[in-house]
């Protein structure tokens, strides 16, 4: 059976898929974070250098990994949306930016946590704190464009030339920052080689991979009201249950 | 009409450029003591020892340039925008990057080089040696048109939206950052007696692939934002 994948290009498909598709990732979003935080503060054993501390990375890796990896989506999207005109990419991108900004926040937020006990700092100028909080600008500078553009096709277009900007500049700048660091003071912090227990791999990858479906479900959720606020105008929306109701 | 090349393109829009802003130049002015001003500010701030001056006056010149070119980007196309020679611009059969690439060497000269010349001034108040002061001038020399080129994909994406300047700046800093690194940690490396070669490798790289690249994105930019 051939499935035509470009039915679902089409915002007004795509609002009914999504819909569907969202308790899918959700559900197991909700219920790989309850096993894994489960397993990382009950089942893993405290960390013979950091005793209890270290257990904010189950929340604190996968919130940094992602936060790289939506930029390069969000710009993966928005370049699509540039390239073949297609909205629904746009509007992807779109919906994808804050929840890539929140996991920034909370990856410094969490690791200014972890600092403070560990490294006796909140903040110290670190090259991988600092290119974290220069993505956290990068996105900002992304929602603050979008949100000041009225038209939401010019808000699209110079979104996505921004994002593409932003994500070539990127490894410059996580370079630059790292041998600025590195020029000032040889890194005085560096991760204990020791290998990881495997219940700490375990708890660290499920809540990776809860954060991974949560941030699906709720770009999904993001981007069926962006639709619907986009295409306001037309009967589809107007003939909606949940509009009309 | 005799048919323009692309270098007799570049110079008509870069002369365009001085000329009208030769015929108000309080503009230009006020850019150059904005950035006086707030390295000034700086000794005021943290207090006057000389110490310590010598060793942050590297940085606050740089992070005082990149401040007062994020102020002067509003200008680069807002007047052509708003008297319609943008339009006319951009349906010119000549290459609009070739055109975008004339307009950000004129803001350059009109915003960084001012900047550059009086920065040794400036060194001088913050007790620089002669040694830091050349390379300060040969690092903004290089990095100021970096800054002026970012400073431009900003300024064409903002086109005349409400709260442009402010948001010209939330854009562009994040995207500077490089530039104000090497640029500063040049300065530091003369002071600490180490060599300027890498810092000045790596800006002058980011210069070249500024110039090949930036003007391009600037004019696709122009487009999305006169559309």
């Amino acid at each position: 059976m051939s499935i035509n994948w470009f039915k679902y290009s089409a915002p007004s498909t795509f609002y009914h898929l999504a819909g569907k598709l969202i308790p899918w990732f959700a559900v197991p979003a909700a219920f790989l974070f309850v096993v894994g935080l489960y397993i990382g503060f009950f089942v893993a054993p405290p960390d013979a250098v950091q005793s209890e501390a270290y257990r904010i990375i189950f929340i604190h890796v996968p919130a940094s990994i992602l936060s790289m990896f939506i930029y390069l989506l969000m710009a993966g999207y928005a370049a699509l949306g540039l390239i073949f005109n297609t909205r629904l990419s746009s509007m992807m991108a779109t919906s994808l930016a804050p929840t890539g900004a929140l996991f920034a926040f909370i990856s410094l937020w969490t690791g200014a946590l972890w600092g403070k006990p560990m490294w006796g700092a909140w903040w110290v100028w670190d090259a991988r704190l600092t290119s974290e909080l220069i993505l956290l600008f990068l996105y900002l500078g992304f929602i603050a464009l979008q949100a000041s553009i009225d038209d939401p096709r010019r808000a699209d277009r110079a979104g996505a030339l921004l994002a593409i900007v932003g994500s070539v500049n990127v490894p410059i700048i996580y370079f630059s920052v790292k041998w600025w660091n590195t020029l000032h003071q040889g890194s005085t912090i560096k991760f204990t080689g020791t290998s990881m227990h495997i219940a700490m791999q375990q708890a660290m990858f499920i809540t990776l991979a809860a954060c991974w479906l949560y941030v699906i479900a709720v770009s999904l959720a993001r981007v069926r009201s962006i639709i619907l606020e986009r295409e306001r105008a037309t009967q589809w929306v107007s003939e909606l249950q949940e509009v009309r109701s | 009409m005799n048919k323009l090349s692309l270098l007799g393109l570049l110079v008509t829009i870069i002369r365009r450029d001085l000329l009208l802003a030769m015929r108000r130049r309080s503009d230009v002015l006020t850019t150059l003591i904005f950035f006086v001003m707030v390295v000034s500010l700086f000794p005021l701030g943290v207090g006057p020892e000389l110490d310590m001056l010598r060793k942050m006056a590297g940085g606050i010149v740089w992070v005082a340039a990149l401040l007062s070119s994020m102020l002067s980007l509003g200008r680069m196309f807002s007047a052509d925008y708003l008297d319609g020679t943008l339009e006319q611009m951009l349906l010119a059969p000549q290459s609009l990057s070739v055109l975008v690439l004339g307009k950000i060497l004129a803001h350059w000269m009109l915003s960084g080089l001012p900047l550059v010349l009086i920065a040794p001034v400036l060194g001088l108040q913050f007790d620089m040696s002669p040694d830091a002061l050349l390379v300060m001038v040969l690092m903004l020399l290089l990095g100021t048109p970096i800054l002026s080129m970012i400073g431009a994909i900003g300024a064409a994406l903002t086109l005349g939206l409400r709260g442009g300047g402010v948001l010209v700046s939330l854009l562009v800093l994040p995207l500077c950052i490089p530039v104000l690194i090497f640029g500063a940690g040049a300065i530091e490396a003369v002071n600490t007696g180490m060599t300027i070669v890498p810092h000045a490798s790596l800006l002058g790289a980011m210069l070249l692939v500024a110039l090949a690249f930036t003007p391009w994105v600037t004019a696709q930019a122009l487009r999305i934002s006169m559309e």
